[in-house]
């Protein structure tokens, strides 16, 4: 975290003789930020000026269709059940990895980050091979007229499935660094397992918490291979937004997917203008916090 | 009695950390745990608190069996070493925690948190936040969140080990004053032998999960049981003596035999202030050559070398010093008044309870 | 009571009953399932549809491609994180900050906007078409998107690593004689081989499973821009479930591999960049 203010000191401290010529310097810089236009600038730009090629009224009545809107409500549910789950989950992982010592600790962090590893498409390949028709629970489900692929559950299970290490991921490397004293020491207060974890454990990781929360939710509400193999493609019934997105792409209609897209790209601007915020205000608060020795004295 | 222990052990897998440990501590006491890092003596401070259980023996609190309470219900402040305020939660909050848990009145806990900023001079800083302090304040935050709930005993994890060495000898003064004010019984874990000998009533000393001695800081100065109290608690000059002719000898020096048998051993110590020296090289028995001079304050100590090569340190204050007017490099003659006998050797070299001789300045002619 | 692991906190039964609950339910019973439904098919079977020539070209592309994207990551990522570091301009800590955009876009919508980008009539479609570029529904055009989706790995792993380079390092070899680009190929590149190696196979392992953005950008043709994960959807759209596993068994023990890979590496590189 110290790292800009480190960099700017050793820039200004150190000799030319570390330091590269101003013409390899620009020349580095030049090449760099053209790489990051093309791959980063640009493909941003191109969602919203896309978008708004057929005019305001094209991009509203794009975004105001019946089976947007439908796409829009679905995507915020399965988000709303595969977001809050994954937290569950990424606390109680943490916990029991971050404060405790057990055999096959690795391998459970391992496993942890399997769902990374996997396609997409196989992850919702893996789910319609147990829940689908031909599937091992398939028969049992039918008989039981419970609907599971190609409706809204199995979209959920895809979602959680590839968005799964999101929040542990995150929680985890925070709880091990603040390790268990402020916990021990609220013990020897008094307070319970729940007291400790809801007035110590929880409020120390709170950045890293939200930060995990944000991730997953970008991803869930934008996961696309996964979801797209379990839904079954059904217009204004199992289609998310990404979904959406390339059914009106395949309509060869040149504005609407970009509109649609663009809330998409909503999105993951305020993701990375939260991620940005969070960490701006944990640098500030563990680096620019005034030393103690500079406070005015207490009123 | 506040805390007892009695042969209490600690293995963490096969390796013992503490060793049927006993000794106990009376009501109000200011007791110092000291030892080298890793002898054990912050596992026995946890066991206390119940953060730690004991794989033997038996922990008294107040009379009362403590082994199978949890540590919540073992009303007992402990002060952690990285202190280990909570981070979220102002000062004011983080003192009235385990009052709040213990669901004290509103009233009551302003009242409480009040009365412990005044006493540690906290006042003004209640809604500070612990990143907002410093060290030392910090510390005395730690104190009063473990001491707002009226603990039982009060435990301190290396109480000074965080802070820098200026504000340490003042927070050592503040701990004792608090402590003649407050007479809450306390155990602090330290491995500093100064702050032990400067701040308790009495020290208890571990090597290697043992219990070596346990004394009041005189005792444990003069009076060492063995060797490694001996060298642990200020400095001694330790030397192994064989009896040859009736006569203990290590290099050119010479002791009485402790009725040993000639070809036997033993070890002895003695204190560096034990050691006179005399500028007339026919004062005292031992010719030496004063090596090098630290000068530590108040006090200056002497290395001497004999004429085998044998190194003696010695002491003496600045005005001695002056008035002898020594100075490196110069000959010396040498006395050693007083020694302790730290072992005797049978076959081997085994500890026994130490005792210490006074060798008479007439005895410098010869034993 | 006298437990070794004696820990006075609560809950680890608890959470630990719920992490493996959790996680079996979640990934390894579907894992398994993929598997155990595998056995259904003879080692003959498995081979042909595994191995078909469709199979083959569309493994051929989308390993292709990867590589090449994760190359060109690792080169211009290098670049990127450097110059993020180690220098200070205009507009610095808005690309910083926007090199997580790949992360945080959905893979559909970077298909699309890159497709329409290299398209002809495209912004930058527009001057490459007329020389033979072609971005859009080719396999250039996978490896465009696979770059994108792999971009921050690479950047986001170096930089903590140059951030902690101990200049002095390069300060001792200056004082020593060594010129500007000597310190940096002898010095500097070498201590940050491994972690550029690990980005690379982070964007590597990434861009295989990739499937989002490439649905919009290659056009899907067989034999000529179909990824694996395309032809597993292919296939499970015709409802060839077998053919469609076939094909997940050889991308997933891949991907097994290469996490075994990435773990190994990143030790490696932990071993370098510890000062």
């Amino acid at each position: 975290m110290t790292a800009s203010t480190q960099r700017r000191e050793r820039t200004a401290a150190s000799t030319r003789s570390t330091q590269e010529s101003p013409f390899v310097k620009w020349t580095l810089i030049g090449v760099a930020m053209l790489f990051a236009g093309v791959f980063l600038l640009l493909p941003l730009l191109n969602v919203f000026v896309q978008a708004f090629s057929a005019g305001w009224a094209g991009y509203w009545g794009a975004l105001t269709d019946e089976d947007t809107f439908s796409a829009i409500k679905l995507t915020l549910i399965i988000a709303a059940i595969s977001v809050p789950l994954n937290v569950v989950f990424g606390l109680a992982a943490s916990w029991c990895i971050a404060k405790f010592d057990f055999r096959g600790k690795a391998m459970l962090l391992t496993f942890i980050d399997l769902p990374f590893a996997i396609s997409p498409v196989v992850s919702g390949l893996m789910i319609v091979l147990l829940f689908g028709a031909q599937g091992y629970a398939g028969e049992w489900l039918q008989a039981h007229d419970i609907k599971i692929i190609f409706a809204l559950p199995g979209m959920v299970i895809a979602t959680i499935f590839v968005t799964f290490p999101f929040v542990a991921r995150e929680l985890i490397p925070v709880m091990q660094a603040t390790g268990s004293d402020q916990e021990q020491a609220a013990l020897t207060l008094g307070a319970s397992g729940w007291q400790t974890f809801w007035h110590v454990t929880l409020p120390s990781v709170k950045t890293g918490l939200l930060y995990g929360i944000i991730l997953c939710n970008a991803r869930a509400m934008g996961e696309f291979g996964a979801v797209s193999v379990v839904s079954g493609h059904i217009t204004g019934l199992t289609d998310t937004i990404p979904l959406r997105v390339e059914k009106l792409y395949h309509e060869f209609n040149p504005a609407a997917p970009f509109a649609v897209a663009s809330l998409l790209a909503v999105l993951a601007l305020v993701t990375l203008a939260l991620k940005t915020f969070l960490e701006w205000r944990e640098h500030r608060r563990l680096e620019l916090a005034p030393p103690p020795e500079n406070l005015p004295p207490p009123a | 009695m506040s805390i007892e222990l009695k042969n209490v052990s600690k293995k963490f897998g096969g390796v013992s950390a503490v060793h049927e440990v006993s000794f106990s501590v009376n009501d109000g006491e200011l007791v110092a745990l000291l030892g080298p890092s890793g002898c054990g003596k912050t596992t026995v401070l946890r066991m206390i608190s119940g953060l730690e259980l004991p794989t033997g023996g038996d922990l008294f609190v107040r009379g009362v069996r403590v082994n199978d309470i949890p540590v919540q219900q073992r009303n007992i402040g402990f002060v952690f070493q990285s202190y280990a305020l909570f981070k979220n939660m102002t000062v004011f909050k983080n003192i009235a925690f385990g009052l709040k848990i213990k669901k004290w009145k509103q009233a009551d806990i302003a009242a409480r948190v009040a009365e412990l900023l005044t006493l540690l001079g906290l006042e003004g800083f209640e809604n500070r936040y612990p990143h907002q302090l410093s060290g030392g304040q910090r510390q005395r935050v730690a104190i009063a969140r473990a001491l707002a709930p009226k603990p039982s005993v009060l435990l301190l994890d290396e109480p000074f080990g965080a802070v820098d060495a200026k504000i340490r000898q003042e927070l050592r003064e503040w701990l004792v004053h608090l402590h003649h004010d407050l007479k809450v019984t306390t155990l602090f874990v330290t491995h500093d032998q100064e702050e032990a000998m400067e701040v308790s009533n009495r020290i208890v000393i571990f090597s290697r999960g043992h219990l070596e001695q346990v004394g009041t800081p005189r005792e444990v100065y003069e009076q060492p049981v063995n060797e490694f109290v001996a060298r642990f608690i200020g400095v001694m000059n330790v030397l192994e003596l064989e009896v040859r002719g009736g006569i203990a000898r290590a290099h050119e020096l010479e002791f009485p035999n402790h009725g040993l048998p000639d070809g036997q051993r033993l070890r002895i110590g003695f204190r560096p202030y034990a050691v006179q020296i005399s500028t007339n090289l026919k004062t005292f028995r031992y010719q030496a050559v004063l090596r090098h001079t630290y000068f530590l304050g108040v006090l200056l100590r002497l290395e001497l070398e004999l004429p085998s090569g044998l190194t003696v340190r010695a002491r003496m204050t600045k005005e001695e010093f002056a008035h002898l007017g020594l100075s490196d490099g110069q000959s010396v003659s040498m006395q050693i008044r007083q020694y302790r006998v730290l072992a005797h050797e049978g076959e081997v070299l085994r500890p026994e309870v130490a005792t210490t001789y006074d060798i008479p300045v007439n005895l410098g002619e010869g034993i | 009571m006298a437990d070794k692991k004696f820990n006075p906190l609560p809950g680890f039964g608890l959470t630990l009953g719920f992490t493996l609950f959790y996680l079996s339910v979640i990934v390894l019973i579907p894992i398994a399932a993929l598997f155990l439904k595998s056995f259904s098919l003879s080692w003959r079977e498995f081979l042909d549809l595994a191995t078909n020539a469709r199979a083959l070209a569309a493994y051929k592309l989308t390993f292709g491609a990867s590589a090449i994207a994760a190359l060109a990551n690792a080169v211009f990522g290098t670049l990127l994180a450097w110059v993020l570091v180690r220098y200070d301009f205009p507009g610095r800590r808005f690309i910083d900050a926007l090199v997580d955009f790949p992360f945080a876009l959905p893979t559909a919508v970077a298909g699309l906007t890159l497709a329409s980008l290299f398209a002809e009539n495209g912004w930058l479609g527009q001057f490459l078409v007329p020389y033979g570029i072609k971005g859009a529904f080719t396999p250039l055009g996978v490896v465009l998107a696979l770059t994108f989706v792999g971009m921050p790995f690479v950047v986001r792993t170096l930089q903590p690593v140059l951030e902690n380079f101990d200049r002095g390092v390069e300060e001792a070899a200056a004082t020593l004689g060594a010129g500007r680009w000597r310190t940096f190929l002898r010095i500097i590149a070498p201590t940050l081989l491994p972690t550029i190696i690990t980005g690379f196979a982070l964007a590597f392992a990434r861009a295989i499973g990739e499937y989002g953005s490439i649905v919009f950008i290659s056009g899907n043709m067989p034999f000529q821009t179909e990824i694996a994960p395309t032809l597993i959807v292919m296939r499970l759209e015709s409802y060839d479930y077998t053919g469609a596993m076939a094909l997940a068994i050889v991308l997933m023990l891949f991907s097994f591999v290469l996490l075994a890979a990435i773990n190994w590496l990143e030790n490696w590189a932990g071993k370098f960049t510890k000062q």
